[in-house]
């Protein structure tokens, strides 16, 4: 494009003017940046600091130390005796391991069966045409319209009736059971892939269904990565259903519920702010990396959303 | 109108224009909403109605088969060849009569129930009437002397009653459905032989599945899902709204009862003096907040974005990774630290021997949450509005710049509207993703600080936040049904509004 040679065509001071608006540009861009990793770095230099107590004196601790990660995954008391004896593993008050277990466990379920929902839903509405189709996108359009923890009492309800309170596997079909209604970006997507594709596939004799599996899906592996890992990333973060589903046993608990009960409580705060920040820097780093890889399937997801409706 | 007549205003006709038809859609959108709704309901009759269209003609026309269908599910089915088919079809017919009989029934005739006894947690004893469940609960001593429930295991609970009610309704719908499916077939397959057809196999028939009616096996697990943990719920909080639901009633003989629309009442006028101003206190708050939420993260982030993808910038990936780290952050985790960071003797306040009273003063909380909401939000804000950036058309930015237009001129007369124009539906949605916005509330402030004005609530609790502390620790589920559905009404307007004006946008995208 020519126009470069526009931009730069010489007038009186105007590349010095712009040099002066690119430099307050790079200024303002390192203090935005200052501000926005602050909190973030000041996560990670707590998380070393070898003092107990909530309170933190100074952005960089004076004595570094692993103490808090280790107090994560092995905890002492005083016995009977006065001696300081490790916590058996099963009557830990924050277990942290279990945890990230318990989670990665739902995640990993809550992910599969929700990928599965979600492409069978988009697929459906933007390959297929079929008679009630337009109502269905209605019915989908009004139901997403409801919070989605307005009926937790109901969902509570059923899971009584079925015998899953207070388990994963309750947690699991709360995560994905309603998956198929976000089916919007998936759908974006499918409608990109030409229908000639499937036209031709028609002609050579293929069934609908190995249209499906055999033509389409191979094609849309950025949509079913995308999708995969956002729903393997929802439930590390949730904390509303964990919160009303799981009782007070510590070992049942998700990673949000956890590290959110280790520092709400006041008798707890001093003693566990600092593994609170250990075991946040601990999740924060697979969930980081994770959502970077997904960025460049996230712009496009959300662009494409928001235009298409 | 169209985008080129929307740029050639001035600015003051822009902003009054985007106020207007802000204003004007309003209307239209609540009309839309109600409009939505009565197709869909129009959808289900029509549906219900097609069903019935020719029924009484199909059974005069059918033979034997046919008409015996109408008695016997499938025997119209059998009769033409279809064999495997007319089973399914009966097998139907006699799961659901044994539903009913054995189950459904009881829960039917319970839903409503006169003349119940129930003592409540006071011990006082007393008639009701409309009572959800039946049983009367009777108390005697155990062992222990202690005084006790006798019947416990046979005793109804209202919210099994409830939750039965609403599955039996259901599966009766969907048993009409498969009910009037079966005379068509019926039907259908009569006309087929008499134009000297074979009708389909079964193993045709299951075949068809997977071709020419693949929609119906993709979507049925999708769909199961949705009535079982979306659908059902919803209908039974909309039940509950109307009922006296309450923790106290939760127990085995705790039964409740229906009470009309005075839930309802309580939450604006009838209830205690706190109780009745709270909803209108929250809601307002909740539109202040959602209005400066979405309206500082879409400007900042908007800035940040054009910063960043100015051409002459560099490192625009590293720059661009930098803000992006803290959104990827779960938010929990960063909300909870913001929490610590701001609190009173932690963070910011230890590092420096301050006091300030970032969460624990109504007006600076109220400040802070929208404030660190701008640290939380403004990186997503940067990341989704990136991509409409770069699509601005070239040209424009050419032409104002051989008309001499400078820096500031361009953004202000080109890359603004444009992208205000084409980002309103975002906007909208972002707005009531706001009103939504559980998280950055309840992790920092946890709706607080309490406040004697606030009924179960505090000074800067959201709609959503109340709904969720009436929940979980109040277990005063009738009023959190009542806000749910008040929450439910709020966010169904904008987002009609923002769907129509995103078909809006479609069409002015076709154009340029």
């Amino acid at each position: 494009m020519n126009t470069t040679n526009f931009q730069n065509s010489p007038q009186a001071g105007y590349a010095a003017k712009r040099k002066a608006a690119n430099t307050a540009i790079y200024i303002i861009l390192a203090v935005l940046g200052v501000i926005w990793l602050f909190p973030i770095i000041w996560l990670i230099l707590t998380s070393f600091d070898g003092e107990t107590g909530a309170v933190t004196r100074s952005l960089i601790p004076t004595n570094w130390s692993f103490n808090n990660y280790i107090k994560l995954f092995v905890q002492y008391e005083t016995d009977a005796n006065g001696n300081e004896v490790q916590v058996a593993a099963d009557a830990m008050q924050f277990p942290y391991m279990q945890w990230i277990l318990n989670t990665l466990f739902v995640a990993v379920c809550s992910c599969v069966i929700s990928t599965l929902l979600v492409l069978m839903v988009s697929y459906t509405f933007s390959r297929l045409r079929f008679k009630s189709r337009k109502t269905f996108l209605n019915m989908g359009l009004i139901l997403g319209m409801f919070p989605g923890f307005m009926s937790m009492v109901a969902v509570y309800a059923i899971m009584k009736v079925l015998g899953l309170t207070n388990s994963l596997i309750g947690l699991i079909i709360v995560y994905s059971a309603g998956a198929g209604l976000g089916y919007q970006v998936a759908k974006g997507f499918f409608d990109t892939i030409p229908h000639a594709l499937d036209e031709a596939a028609k002609i050579d004799g293929a069934t609908r269904h190995q249209i499906f599996w055999q033509i389409i899906l191979p094609l849309s592996k950025p949509i079913i990565v995308y999708t995969a890992l956002t729903t393997f990333m929802g439930p590390w973060g949730d904390y509303i259903f964990v919160s009303y589903f799981m009782d007070q046993n510590p070992y049942g608990w998700t990673v949000a519920r956890g590290l959110y009960e280790m520092i709400d409580n006041k008798e707890n705060i001093n003693e566990w702010f600092k593994p609170f920040c250990a075991g946040a820097v601990i999740i924060a780093i697979p969930i980081t990396t994770l959502f970077l890889i997904m960025q460049r399937f996230y712009v496009g997801g959300m662009t494409g959303g928001a235009v298409k409706g | 109108m169209d985008y080129l007549d929307y740029v050639q205003m001035t600015k003051g006709q822009q902003i009054s224009y985007n106020i207007k038809s802000f204003f004007t859609g309003i209307p239209g959108a609540i009309a839309g909403f109600f409009q939505v709704v009565a197709n869909v309901i129009k959808g289900f009759f029509g549906w219900i109605g097609n069903g019935f269209k020719g029924y009484g003609q199909r059974f005069s026309d059918g033979d034997t088969g046919t008409k015996l269908s109408y008695v016997i599910m499938g025997a119209g089915n059998m009769m033409h060849k279809q064999l495997g088919k007319g089973l399914v079809f009966l097998a139907v017919e006699v799961l659901y009569i044994m539903y009913m009989v054995n189950f459904g029934m009881t829960y039917v005739s319970k839903i409503y129930s006169d003349n119940v006894t129930i003592t409540d947690s006071n011990g006082v004893t007393a008639v009701h009437y409309g009572v959800i469940g039946s049983n009367t609960p009777v108390y005697g001593y155990d062992d222990f002397g202690e005084k006790t429930l006798l019947n416990r295991d046979n005793l109804d609970t209202s919210n099994n009653v409830l939750l039965f009610f609403v599955v039996t309704l259901l599966i009766t719908i969907a048993f009409f459905a498969l009910y009037i499916a079966n005379t068509k077939s019926a039907y259908e397959t009569e006309q087929l032989i008499k134009a000297g057809k074979t009708p389909m196999t079964g193993i045709e028939e299951i075949k068809d599945y997977f071709d020419e009616r693949f929609h119906v096996t993709l979507l049925t697990i999708p769909v199961l899902g949705l009535l079982a943990f979306t659908v059902v719920p919803i209908i039974f909080t909309v039940f509950i709204a109307f009922t006296n639901y309450t923790r106290e009633r939760i127990a085995p003989g705790e039964l409740y009862w229906w009470v009309g629309f005075q839930n309802f009442a309580e939450v604006f006028n009838t209830g205690s003096a706190e109780q009745s101003a709270t909803f209108g206190k929250i809601l307002s708050w909740t539109l202040i907040w959602a209005f400066f939420a979405t309206f500082s993260n879409f400007i900042l982030g908007i800035i940040l974005a054009l910063m960043i993808n100015k051409k002459e910038i560099k490192f625009k990936a590293f720059w661009r990774t930098l803000f992006i780290i803290t959104a990827a952050v779960p938010q929990f985790v960063t909300l909870l630290l913001m929490k610590m960071l701001l609190g009173q003797g932690t963070g910011l306040n230890a590092m420096m021997g301050t006091t300030y009273p970032f969460l624990t003063d109504a007006t600076w909380a109220k400040c802070t949450v929208i404030i660190v909401n701008i640290w939380v939000g403004v990186p997503f804000t940067m990341l989704s509005t990136s991509g409409i950036l770069m699509n601005i058309p070239e040209d424009l930015y050419e032409s104002a710049r051989i008309d001499g237009a400078n820096a500031v001129q361009q953004f202000t007369k080109i890359t603004f509207p444009y992208i205000f124009f084409v980002l309103t539906p975002y906007l909208i949605s972002s707005f009531v993703g706001n009103i939504n916005n559980f998280n950055v509330i309840y992790f920092l402030t946890g709706g607080g600080p309490e406040s004697h004005l606030y009924y179960k609530s505090g000074e800067t609790d959201l709609l959503v936040t109340w709904l969720y502390k009436l929940t979980v620790s109040e277990g005063d589920y009738k009023l959190a049904a009542v806000i749910g559905i008040f929450v439910f009404l709020i966010c169904a307007i904008g987002s009609l509004i923002a769907f129509n004006m995103s078909k809006a946008s479609k069409n002015e995208e076709e154009f340029s």
